[in-house]
């Protein structure tokens, strides 16, 4: 689903890792923008049923987050999102209540691996705005596993652009030029590839490899290895895992 | 022809099937749990196996516009090996999710006392979770079968207008109807149904409450027999409404009764030579 990309910055609408949200050029899902203007923006879309139900559904995740009963009642509020808001928010649904519910990573573990494919792909959105270290990153990596390239595209978003290694990165890169997931779903691309002389390396291999099949090379490859061509890599945050604690 | 397949097992079909089934008219699917050939020895192969029924499968039929639901249960069969019984525990988390839209396929296989208990029990849980409920009604033994199912479904908690006989034929078709339950009715290559057969019994009991299905697995069978079967009626004077009736809107009217029916396919997705379901990277 596509939210308007957040203009302004405020405090509180930081991500979990310090990073001020919305300020990525892909900001185009749910792990962009900040829980804030999410909600403000989901509210004025949805109709007055699922609002209310959002409202309450928030309203009970902040009051009873953590586990309790055979099933928590914000992970049922998860479960439910996508036929009480409907597809187009159910993304923007679940990351708002993941978030009201203040998850922690056991947490979405959890619901991560409990969870429908829908389900896997909001955790992968929220986590940005909820972990603040690599802590979740084998999430991020079990979705880059699988062949489902809504889950591909959900993984390399913002959390992985900060702590995914250059190696899984690249093979991550390289997995969206293979089954057609647009680069332009991978956060922070142009900084984490710029100087990349490995990633260059692969794709240049990958590009041989199509034409040799007298297949066509596929243009996000172009862009991408544009990109790391233009320059050595920035200090400090280019770093994986580098500024947090 | 819009067709809905309330009863096909995509797992175990290719993509081929799916493109087939797109090309006849396919636009939508229930996938019911079921066995699989080879015996599960524990609950976390059904976690697996309803993972999959909820992640890569509606993904897969996506890529072919094919919109995936599924009914989630533990199967009459398996319902009488102990080592399966404790997945009877995890389905309530499972039925609360998205695109589940019925309790399936329960039901008599041996009739057994653990088959009396995981079908009373599963019949409860359709109740407490609002879903209906897909039963099969067994192979051999059929019609004193389908009397005590009935039976069982009489005395649950889940109304009988809330549950669909499966695999029915001229046998038991009269009280399966009578009961006031939904009427399934599986076409094959060799056994259960044929075209034929079925166009009859449509013709002797009416269009109403009917859902023909494929039931399309990893045996002999054939995905794009609801196809045929509306080809058949309509060479034999039904109406294209009686064929949408029976082939898309009977299935809707029922699963719908879930409130989770979802029948927009947004695929949405990334495509690659027209193809996504790549060995990226592999």
């Amino acid at each position: 689903m596509t939210q308007p990309h957040a203009t302004h910055v405020t405090p509180d609408t930081q991500d979990a890792d310090g990073t001020p949200a919305g300020q990525d050029p892909q900001g185009t899902t749910p792990a962009h923008v900040p829980p804030a203007d999410l909600r403000a923006t989901l509210t004025a879309q949805l109709g007055q049923a699922a609002r209310a139900w959002l409202d309450q559904a928030l309203d009970e995740a902040a009051a009873h987050p953590g586990t309790h009963g055979p099933i928590s009642v914000w992970e049922l509020r998860l479960a439910e999102a996508g036929r009480r808001c409907g597809p187009a928010h159910a993304d923007a649904a679940r990351v708002l209540v993941m978030h009201a519910a203040r998850a922690d990573t056991d947490a979405l573990t959890r619901v991560y691996t409990q969870g429908t494919a829908d389900e896997r792909r909001a955790v992968l959105h929220a986590l940005p705005h909820l972990v603040p270290g690599p802590d979740a990153l084998p999430l991020v990596e079990d979705a880059l596993r699988t062949n489902d390239t809504r889950l591909v595209a959900a993984a390399l978003g913002p959390y992985a652009a900060r702590h995914l290694d250059a190696h899984q990165w690249r093979h991550a890169v390289l997995k969206c030029l293979f089954t057609g997931v647009p680069v332009d779903s991978v956060a922070d691309l142009a900084r984490r590839a710029r100087g990349d002389d490995e990633l260059a390396r692969m794709l240049a291999d990958y590009a041989a490899e199509r034409t040799a099949a007298d297949r066509t090379v596929p243009e996000d490859l172009h862009r991408v290895l544009a990109l790391t061509e233009s320059g050595r890599p920035a200090p400090g945050p280019a770093d994986p895992h580098g500024k947090e604690s | 022809m819009r067709i809905f397949d309330p009863h096909i097992h995509m797992t175990s079909r290719t993509t081929d099937d799916y493109e087939a089934m797109y090309t006849a008219g396919v636009r939508a699917l229930v996938e019911p749990s079921f066995w699989l050939g080879q015996p599960r020895t524990s609950p976390a192969s059904f976690r697996d196996y309803f993972d999959a029924l909820l992640g890569w499968e509606p993904f897969r039929a996506a890529q072919y516009g094919i919109a995936h639901h599924c009914t989630i249960a533990l199967n009459p069969k398996e319902a009488n090996d102990p080592r399966c019984l404790p997945v009877l525990d995890e389905l309530p988390r499972y039925l609360v999710k998205d695109r589940v839209v019925a309790v399936g396929e329960i039901g008599y296989d041996s009739m057994t006392p653990a088959e009396d208990t995981a079908l009373a029990t599963q019949l409860q849980l359709a109740a407490d979770h609002g879903l209906p409920a897909l039963v099969h009604t067994p192979h051999r033994d059929k019609l004193a079968g389908l009397r005590r199912t009935l039976d069982v479904v009489r005395e649950s908690a889940l109304p009988t207008e809330r549950v669909l006989v499966d695999h029915l034929n001229e046998t038991t078709v009269k009280e399966a109807k009578d009961s006031g339950a939904w009427l399934g009715f599986s076409v094959y290559p060799d056994t259960k149904m044929d075209e034929a057969r079925m166009v009859a019994l449509l013709r002797e009991y009416g269009p109403d409450q009917v859902l023909v299905n494929s039931a399309a697995d990893w045996g002999k069978s054939d995905p794009l027999k609801t196809r045929k079967v509306g080809d058949l009626m309509l060479a034999e004077g039904f109406t294209e409404d009686d064929v949408d009736r029976v082939l898309w809107r009977n299935p809707v009217a029922f699963y719908g009764l879930s409130g989770r029916l979802e029948l927009d396919v947004t695929s949405g997705e990334a495509t690659h030579e027209g193809n996504s379901i790549l060995r990226g990277g592999e």
